[in-house]
């Protein structure tokens, strides 16, 4: 490629950097700024003094720390569960031969096409009936068992489909069960399609929205999203300063973890992403 | 002698319909039974303070077409629709070919568009709600170049565009990730022939790259499409579905109906409606697969 090719490609790549970097800058250095500046027009890009009231406050103002391990605890919970589901479900219907697999496959499958969103409205009434609203049970089950899970089924046959036959007759031939082949052999070799489920399982649990703001009341069942959107002041404008630090509380952890293993992040979801 | 009844394909058949048994008794109960139930409620008029539930057969669905908010609730889910998933795709497929040039950096550019996709949504939303204010960074940034900005989430026109634009910049990573993929899987001799045949570098993508990679187009346009379909925590914590009705996408709507204004059995003839256009959307896109998706079989 020339010289001015190159140019040319870096330049459009840094324009369009803009507006995925900045708001994550923003948010974070706004988060550190007294409330004064963060109102500051024309804003400044760097905080002229650090403070870390907004913090302080997201502590005070809502059981912050109890709605943050609400939120780790049903993410770990969910995407453990959506594994277990999802690699047996996915294992059986690529492996097992069974009487009735290619339709209770397809069946299972049109869960895909069934958004939870169509379904939110008995799900609620259902939820109520067995008095589990304002639980979190709605927000564990539903996922693990539900339409969510379907996709994760569907990536984990696909990755046990390509797997080769002889891997398991050499464990047959050594007597080991249906049980046992899977757990000791397939599951196993199984573990880039299994850490791809794991986070954007976690992912979507970590980001559910409607879901809490419909099953949950009280403060200290709230999940982080819907706390985030709760610091708001007596007429319901929102408290910027303090969203923007609580914003920050929630959106670090992960970014860091995915700046750290970006590369198993984005290959891993891309390759089962092509598979399928 | 007695042959054992436990035989080889027996407790194969067994073991399959264990293994599947969590995932086929979860979908039953939380995929199917809820689905048929939206249907039934929507026949029904459901007052939740009387608690009265009648049948009303389908006085739903004539209130459905009496609504007079319909025709703005289905053009701004038409509206968002088309514009994120022409603008993702486009985009998508922009950076894609951009970061398969192997130059040096692509490997940071590559983190830096995906980043988003990993930030917790609502936050996300939260700081963009922040930057869009009438004098937020947005047109802080603006005024310094000397262009005087909008109020991008209180007007009309630029509120749709505002939500659009956030969404996109969220997810466009994933589908950029899988567009890489795929360009990455496209053999080079296809592009030195084409090059031997003296095709342009336009030529090229049109007529290798585009049908090369037409298999994982056709998937994520399918997920992009049923997923803004889903849209809700962005316009909820953005506009309201405001100014006006403007950006009252449809799940917004039978959000309102449902939850803050408890017509239950008129949110479920909502979802119904929902339901309809996702598997419509879905149902079309596959039977286009034939005419434009290359199989190398």
């Amino acid at each position: 490629m020339s010289r001015r090719a190159k140019t040319a490609v870096y330049g459009v790549l840094c324009l369009l950097a803009l507006p995925f970097l900045f708001p994550t800058w923003w948010m974070l250095t706004s988060s550190v700024k007294p409330v004064n500046e963060v109102f500051a027009f024309p804003p400044t890009l760097w905080p002229d003094t650090f403070s870390l009231d907004a913090y302080r406050e997201a502590f005070t103002l809502q059981p912050f720390a109890r709605q943050y391990f609400n939120s780790m605890y049903i993410a770990a919970l969910v995407t453990v569960g959506t594994l277990a589901v999802s690699a047996m479900a996915g294992y059986a219907f690529a492996r097992i031969r069974f009487r009735g697999a290619n339709v209770l496959f397809l069946v299972v499958l049109t869960g895909l096409l069934i958004p939870s969103e169509v379904t939110i409205v008995p799900l609620f009434q259902m939820f109520h009936g067995w008095g589990m609203v304002d639980t979190h049970w709605p927000l564990i089950l539903v996922p693990v068992l539900g339409a969510p899970s379907v996709l994760a089924t569907f990536i984990m046959r696909q990755f046990f489909l390509a797997l080769p036959y002889e891997l398991e007759e050499a464990g047959r031939v050594d007597g080991l069960g249906r049980f046992a082949l899977f757990r000791r052999i397939a599951l196993p070799l199984a573990r880039p399609a299994l850490g791809a489920v794991a986070i954007f399982t976690f992912l979507h649990s970590w980001n559910l929205y409607l879901e809490p703001i419909v099953f949950l009341s009280s403060a200290e069942k709230f999940t982080l999203p819907q706390a985030l959107t709760q610091f708001v002041d007596a007429y319901g404008g929102p408290m910027w300063d303090v969203q923007l630090s609580a914003a920050s509380m929630t959106a670090l952890p992960v970014l860091a973890v995915f700046v750290i293993a970006q590369r198993q992040f984005i290959e891993g979801l891309a390759h089962t992403g092509v598979k399928g | 002698m007695k042959r054992p009844f436990w035989t080889g394909s027996r407790r194969d058949h067994l073991a399959g319909y264990l293994f599947i048994a969590p995932q086929l008794i979860g979908s039953v109960l939380f995929v199917f039974t809820p689905l048929a139930l939206t249907a039934w409620y929507s026949l029904h008029e459901w007052n939740v303070l009387a608690d009265t539930f009648t049948f009303t057969g389908t006085d739903n669905y004539q209130a459905l077409l009496d609504d007079p908010r319909l025709g703005d609730v289905l053009a701004a889910t038409g509206l968002f629709s088309v514009g994120l998933v022409v603008l993702n795709l486009t985009l998508a497929l922009l950076l894609a070919v951009l970061l398969n040039q192997r130059l040096r950096g692509t490997t940071f550019f590559r983190t830096v568009f995906f980043s988003p996709v990993v930030v917790s949504l609502v936050a996300w939303t939260i700081v963009w709600g922040f930057l869009l204010q009438d004098d937020g960074g947005v047109n802080g940034l603006l005024k310094a170049v000397g262009v005087d900005g909008p109020n991008w989430l209180r007007e009309g026109g630029t509120a749709m565009v505002s939500v659009i634009v956030v969404q996109v910049v969220k997810n466009v990573g994933l589908n950029m990730v899988l567009f890489l993929a795929a360009l990455q899987g496209v053999p080079g001799s296809l592009y030195e022939a084409a090059t031997v045949d003296g095709a342009s570098r336009w030529r090229q993508f049109r007529s290798v790259t585009v049908p090369m990679i037409s298999p994982t187009i056709l998937l994520t346009s399918i997920i992009t499409v049923v997923g803004s379909l889903q849209v809700f925590a962005q316009i909820a914590v953005l506009t309201q579905g405001g100014p006006g009705t403007s950006t009252t996408v449809l799940v917004y709507y039978l959000y309102q109906q449902a939850f803050q204004f408890h017509h239950f059995g008129y949110g479920a003839t909502l979802s119904v409606l929902l339901f309809a256009i996702v598997l419509l959307l879905t149902v079309a896109q596959w039977r286009m697969r034939r005419k434009w998706v290359f199989h190398e079989s």
